[in-house]
């Protein structure tokens, strides 16, 4: 499709409509009942959320906020999705090397094993740790009698988040490398670089977009996770309740303010990382077409 | 020589270093984190009798839940069909006020937290809510009803099917558009023979994306839905009650149902992807 592609084509940004449109009558009934539709499915319920949390003003909101337990959980959300993200990101990077630069056999299987998470639905993804390490489980006598706990504590949030997000940096990345090929790095190592040295000053600096915005969505998705966490950890208050948690037991409670704006914040992560992934898409396209961009500053 | 040392070899000679270490820390966190977990739901199955399992996975609740569960994925993945091509039309095609910032938010499902999703829509469209109360002036109930359960999957499976369509869209080369214009074809023939074919591929897809990702969702329909059993029960909250009364074993079978189901809608849309590019695009 690119050899045939005019340039201008590929020079113009992605969406520039056609030149030559439909009738005047099709087009804004289309745009009028599509708005509709986004209207009622996208823009009422993120409007919602604000409006809900705001509903008895700005004070309530922030006090809201700064419970203990919000806290509490805010720090543990956090907390699970830094472990979760470091983790990922470590084998995302791994997997993307192994995959992108190398042909072996079982290539086309291994990428099909790291996509088993997004097909396993959240509340299977919490419960395989509960058969692993719960009271009845594999392991469950063997922790027990060391008085280790993972299930309803914070051990088993992190290794339910981390399951749940496996996918998303090394699904990022595995594209991002292979578009850019070898050359570069066949290069430094011709010129008698070692692998470390060839991956921190060639291929990082390469991909930087593709992992920023992974670490982004797996970071997103780590935070707002929910059946998972659910599962495993027991809803213990000030001890367990990640931020997707609280909300439940928030609103649960009929405490509505409250749970929308702690949904608030995690809204304004969701929005934050919608605007990311727009200027890595940006960037992106400006880095694999720079016969048609003004050349990045050196970067 | 040469020849037959290269077909001994399992991976194709390379220059680059790393391949051992990246490959095998790969396959070690695989294991770790992903095959072992996964692989303690057949253990725990395969410790029950046939007649167990059977028993578990086909209870009146179980099927229920399935019906549910099935049924209304099925209705919003058509539902997130139908609009998904519209919106993907007019986001390629036509111009209008915001059109980039709407383009932005139809991810917004995608990134929005699932509780954050539930909570809202249901007080949305609870009796009072803002839209609930609209609805029931007209004698429609959505909380607490399958229509609920309905609304929440359409939600969430909304950017499947326009993130599909979209990229194909926007490659399609408007030279067979105006061929099929200037041989006589009015609007609707164009897109239903020169267009439809087209986009057909990416639009099952997507909307077999939407329908499994509908059907494994917990946390943005767990509180619309109202969670009765064997009317409003979905079945990842049975697999989560299961789990509760420490019904492990039960909670197992249908779970293993359940992914089997699931893998077995990945392979097809991952096969559905192989047949479209082993078939010359047009253009």
């Amino acid at each position: 499709m690119a050899a045939t592609a005019s340039p201008q084509v590929l020079a113009a940004p992605r969406l520039e409509p056609r030149v030559r449109t439909d009738p005047a009558l099709v087009r804004w009934t289309l745009i009028v009942v599509g708005g509709v539709f986004l209207g009622l499915f996208l823009f009422l319920p993120l409007a919602a959320v604000f409006a809900n949390a705001l509903e008895r003003g700005w004070g309530t909101y922030l006090a809201a906020l700064k419970e203990p337990e919000a806290a509490s959980a805010i720090r543990l959300t956090l907390l699970t999705s830094a472990i979760a993200v470091c983790l990922n990101v470590v084998f995302g990077v791994a997997a993307a090397w192994a995959i992108a630069k190398f042909d072996f056999l079982g290539k086309n299987l291994l990428i099909t094993l790291i996509d088993i998470p997004f097909s396993v639905s959240p509340v299977i993804s919490g419960m395989i740790f509960v058969l692993l390490f719960g009271a009845q489980g594999l392991f469950g006598g063997w922790l027990a009698s060391r008085d280790l706990k993972i299930i309803f504590a914070v051990p088993g949030l992190v290794l339910a988040t981390t399951f749940v997000t496996f996918p998303f940096v090394a699904r990022e990345l595995i594209p991002v490398m292979q578009a850019l090929g070898s050359e570069e790095e066949e290069a430094a190592v011709t010129l008698g670089a070692g692998g470390w040295k060839t991956f921190f000053r060639i291929t990082l600096p390469n991909i930087k977009w593709g992992l920023l915005y992974g670490i982004i969505l797996c970071n997103a998705r780590a935070m707002g996770e929910f059946g998972a966490v659910s599962v495993v950890s027991g809803h213990i208050r000030g001890l367990t309740n990640t931020m997707p948690l609280y909300i439940e037991i928030l609103y649960n409670d009929y405490q509505f303010v409250s749970a929308f704006a702690i949904a608030s914040l995690l809204t304004l992560l969701a929005l934050l990382t919608l605007v990311a992934k727009s200027l890595v898409e940006w960037k992106t396209e400006r880095q694999l077409a720079p016969q048609d961009s003004v050349r990045e500053e050196g970067s | 020589m040469a020849g037959l040392t290269m077909i001994l070899t399992l991976k194709k000679r390379s220059v680059l270093p790393g391949f051992g270490l990246a490959l095998g820390w790969t396959l070690f966190y695989l294991c770790l984190m992903v095959l072992i977990p996964l692989s303690t739901l057949f253990i725990k199955s395969a410790s029950m009798s046939w007649t167990q399992f059977w028993g578990a996975v086909t209870s009146p609740r179980a099927l229920a839940s399935y019906r549910l569960s099935f049924g209304a994925s099925f209705v919003a993945a058509l539902i997130n069909a139908v609009f998904g091509l519209l919106v993907a039309w007019i986001l390629v095609r036509y111009r209008f006020p915001f059109r980039r910032l709407v383009d932005g938010l139809v991810d917004l499902p995608f990134a929005l937290p699932t509780a954050v999703a539930g909570i809202v829509l249901t007080t949305l469209y609870s009796q009072n809510g803002w839209a609930g109360s609209r609805l029931a002036k007209l004698g429609v109930k959505v909380a607490y009803t399958p229509l609920g359960v309905m609304v929440a999957l359409t939600f969430i499976g909304l950017p499947f099917v326009v993130r599909s369509i979209q990229p194909v869209l926007q490659d399609l080369d408007i030279g067979i558009e105006e061929a099929a214009h200037s041989l006589g074809a009015n609007l609707w023939q164009t897109f239903r023979r020169v267009l439809l074919p087209e986009l057909l591929p990416a639009w099952i897809t997507g909307s077999t994306l939407a329908f499994a990702r509908a059907l494994g969702e917990y946390g943005s329909v767990v509180f619309i839905a109202g969670n009765m059993p064997l009317r409003t029960e979905i079945t990842p909250l049975l697999i989560m009650t299961k789990l509760d009364q420490f019904d492990y074993a039960g909670a197992s079978a249908i779970a293993l149902v359940f992914l089997v189901v699931s893998f077995g809608l990945l392979l097809l849309v991952n096969l559905m992807q192989r047949r479209r590019s082993s078939f010359p695009v047009l253009g």
